[in-house]
């Protein structure tokens, strides 16, 4: 029988031969069968959630609500470093030079990412702004949401910090940050579905020691990460109560 | 309160909590800004004492993180909040539910800062085992709402 492994979309596409790396290895030091499924978006890796393909997940917060409360997975691990934040700009030449400076119509670019989205409506809240007197423009990537707001089919956009790192500095020459979330909380986690229970005690001491070897080093560093750190439920619950104040 | 630690011209209140003790502060009319991006967070056991708190959270209420652990979250009370807002609050919780709504808190120099805030009860294991507190910046129209609001409920 073998287990199915995903990854949370959000993270650059230049990672997804790191994750197939990163797979490989753990089945062989778990010996045991592990298929990497990588999904192109939250919701077609939601709808696998919801059949019972996923037993191993490296999940964004939001979706680790559903998977710790609703089914039963464990939170192990997270990287360290710091939380998951995001930003929301626009163009340089906008005149809005903040975000009590945006209007009600305003057009913002995003993708399906629930967090990131979430987390910029709760930043758009001084202005007053909401699903109702804005226009959501969903783009498949990140580049997108960029081109959106250079071609002047968005006011602002949402990225996480990571992805708007990302850009070439010739894109973020033109776009100004109007905001940076500061939530400190939020943060992606790595989580074991109930059919592995037996095995988490085996894979947090895997992932906790992964960055004591070299070929461990390398291998987080190409996914972003210097190091896994050690997470207790407890933890989790925090992180999911204080997500769920942001949902309601 | 200490006045040692009031910066301004303060007027002297005497705030009367649910449980019926007595609490002598000091106010300003000086708002600290919410910081823009910011969450506030903070973690109270079933009895309202602050367990855990993040940075934000002690860098608006100007006590040091030692100070706040271990006291009350009615030390953040501002008396322009009427007592029902925080009956209403407790009701809600105390119920499993959360409660949404938009706070003054008194700082320790006697300033304040509005928040939109949102309490959820920790249910473990079916048990209300804390609450957490979620802050975050709310626009001036829906301050100016409740000022006038929480005005009213104080009959002034």
């Amino acid at each position: 029988m073998s287990f199915n492994f995903t990854v949370s979309p959000s993270f650059p596409n230049e990672r997804i031969s790191d994750w197939y790396i990163f797979n490989t290895w753990l089945q062989r030091s778990l010996s045991l069968p592990i298929h990497l499924e990588l999904y192109d978006n939250f919701g077609a890796q939601r709808a696998a959630i919801a059949a019972g393909k996923v037993d191993i997940i490296h999940a964004n917060p939001f979706d680790a609500s559903l998977l710790v409360r609703e089914k039963g997975f464990r939170a192990i691990a997270r990287p360290e470093g710091p939380p998951d934040e995001m930003v929301i700009v626009s163009a340089a030449e906008s005149p809005a030079q903040g975000i009590p400076d945006l209007q009600p119509g305003t057009r913002l670019a995003c993708t399906d990412d629930p967090c990131v989205n979430t987390v910029g409506r709760i930043l758009l809240e001084p202005a007053n702004l909401d699903t109702g007197n804005t226009v959501e423009l969903r783009r498949e990537t990140y580049i997108q949401v960029a081109k959106a707001i250079l071609r002047g089919e968005a006011d602002i956009g949402f990225f996480p910090v990571a992805a708007f790192n990302a850009l070439s500095s010739l894109v973020r020459r033109d776009i100004r940050v109007l905001v940076t979330s500061d939530t400190q909380v939020i943060q992606h986690v790595f989580l074991v579905g109930p059919a592995l229970h037996d095995r988490v005690d085996e894979m947090t001491h895997l992932l906790l020691t992964m960055h004591e070897t070299d070929k461990g080093r390398s291998m987080l560093e190409a996914l972003g990460a210097s190091r896994w750190q050690n997470v207790q439920q407890e933890d989790v619950e925090f992180m999911i109560d204080i997500i769920s104040t942001l949902t309601q | 309160m200490n006045l040692d630690h009031i910066s301004g011209d303060p007027v002297e209140h005497v705030l009367t909590h649910a449980d019926g003790t007595r609490r002598r502060v000091y106010v300003t009319s000086i708002e600290k800004p919410y910081p823009h991006g910011k969450l506030i967070v903070s973690r109270t056991d079933t009895a309202g004492i602050i367990t855990q708190c993040n940075q934000s959270f002690v860098d608006m209420s100007g006590y040091a993180r030692e100070e706040l652990i271990g006291q009350p979250h009615s030390l953040l009370r501002h008396p322009g909040m009427p007592a029902a807002a925080f009956r209403d609050l407790w009701d809600t919780v105390k119920a499993g539910h959360q409660w949404h709504g938009y706070v003054k808190n008194l700082r320790k120099d006697g300033g304040h800062y509005w928040v939109h805030a949102a309490v959820v009860p920790n249910i473990r294991n079916g048990e209300i085992v804390g609450y957490t507190s979620v802050r975050r910046e709310p626009s001036r129209e829906h301050v100016a709402a409740a000022e006038l609001q929480y005005r009213e409920m104080n009959g002034q």
